[in-house]
């Protein structure tokens, strides 16, 4: 032995932190060329129909789950803030709290992680089958280009999509928050209209749909890219790959939308 | 019942949503695309501390307007508010403007007393006569170190 043995464990240890420090690089600058061939495809001709399949699978049987969420957010907000702030006498700012943190934070925050378990998981799933039972493939020699073909209407109908949830969020969290502040915990209406329009910004609003097409691009990108790469997994082949892939789509999806709305809100701010 | 078809799906639900986001703009966001129904007044205050963009010019309790800009005017050291008030609500240059505080921490406003014996302040007139914020902090102050000299001398009559 020329080496004594720290040294060669010490190697090792780098070694370890240099293959995942090139595996996190080398896994952004695919998907950012991924995302980026994409989106240019979106503008190619024929691409209109597919859009409107994905944006029915993607937006409009979405809206069910999403008003349901945004319905049960702005009551419970309505709620809490109602008692928290009657200990300091003023009740009436409610309409601000609640129109400020659903129109700012949570409208797009919660209606992107919605999306994510429901058409996310989806989309990674559908790829991922395609891509292990050799569809793609049979795509690819057919000289049918699968970015074209089936992720780029995903994109599209995703950045088309999600700000028109958001905006159905919003307003139905107010009539929940207003269902219980007003009609529940007798509030006044009028304050309570009032308070929204008083507080509530246009730079508040542009924010936050700014925010829903960055979820868009985020969640959509990740959940095709995993899927579409389900067969480069190390970890795994064939069923258990697609079921790795659609797990870590749905949870790195998570992640990055809080991570990149605290940093959207740091820069809108 | 009938089933609808997946475009007519789709039209549909894009449709709401636009209503919806054009109704946030419109409702919240307050842009008006039917051009400027109001005009602006200036008033020079010594200090506006706590007043900002947007905040409510008030005439007798009603909102009649908004504080558009606020700027400081070099050659006489005074800070420079401009308003945007509704058409309709006259304003005449014997008129004060103050500004004060909604509750006791709430948010600074503008006060207007409209007056009535002067003439009309045309659209980019200025209000002379104003009020700076009342300052609670320096009430407070000068209220608690009154009172900690009093005690203190009360304390060295006791000890005398």
């Amino acid at each position: 032995m020329k080496y004594f043995w720290p040294n060669t464990y010490l190697i090792a240890i780098f070694n370890y932190l240099g293959r995942a420090a090139i595996d996190i690089v080398n896994n952004l600058g695919a998907a950012t060329i991924f995302f980026s061939k994409a989106f240019l495809m979106i503008f190619r001709p024929k691409q209109v129909q597919p859009i409107i399949q994905q944006i029915f699978y993607i937006g409009a049987k979405s809206t069910g789950i999403v008003m349901m969420v945004g319905l049960f957010t702005g009551m419970v907000l309505g709620l809490q803030l109602y008692h928290a702030l009657a200990e300091y006498g003023s009740e009436g700012t409610l309409g601000s709290s609640i129109g400020l943190s659903l129109v700012r934070e949570l409208g797009p925050v919660l209606t992107a992680i919605m999306i994510t378990a429901r058409a996310g998981s989806a989309m990674t799933a559908e790829i991922g089958i395609m891509r292990i039972s050799e569809q793609i493939d049979a795509l690819y020699t057919m000289r049918i280009d699968p970015l074209r073909y089936l992720i780029s209407p995903k994109i599209g109908a995703s950045i088309i999509s999600f700000p028109l949830l958001t905006a159905f969020f919003d307003i139905i969290g107010l009539i929940g928050g207003y269902f219980t502040g007003v009609v529940l915990l007798g509030l006044n209406s009028s304050a309570y209209i009032y308070r929204i329009q008083y507080s509530v910004e246009m730079s508040d609003i542009t924010g936050g749909f700014i925010k829903a097409i960055v979820f868009a691009v985020i969640v959509s990108t990740i959940c095709c890219y995993n899927g579409y790469f389900t067969h480069m997994r190390s970890d795994s082949y064939g069923a258990k790959s697609v079921s790795l892939s659609t797990t870590s789509a749905v949870v790195m999806s998570c992640v990055m939308i809080l991570v990149s709305d605290y940093i959207v809100t740091s820069f809108l701010m | 019942m009938k089933k609808y078809s997946m475009e007519t799906t789709v039209g549909i639900f894009v449709t709401i949503g636009l209503l919806l986001i054009s109704y946030m703009t419109l409702k919240f966001g307050e842009v008006s695309f039917f051009g400027d129904d109001s005009y602006s007044l200036y008033a020079r205050f010594t200090s506006v501390s706590g007043l900002r963009a947007g905040s409510p010019v008030e005439m007798l309790g009603l909102e009649v307007g908004k504080v558009a800009k606020l700027s400081i005017d070099q050659e006489n050291q005074m800070a420079l508010v401009e308003m945007k008030i509704k058409k309709g609500f006259k304003i005449y240059d014997d008129a004060i403007a103050s500004i004060k505080t909604s509750g006791l921490i709430g948010d600074k406003y503008i006060q207007i007393d409209p007056g009535g014996s002067g003439d009309l302040l045309k659209p980019g007139g200025a209000i002379i006569e104003t009020a700076a914020p009342l300052d609670i902090e320096e009430l407070i102050g000068k209220y608690a170190f009154g009172d900690i000299k009093e005690d203190k001398k009360s304390d060295k009559e006791n000890a005398e």
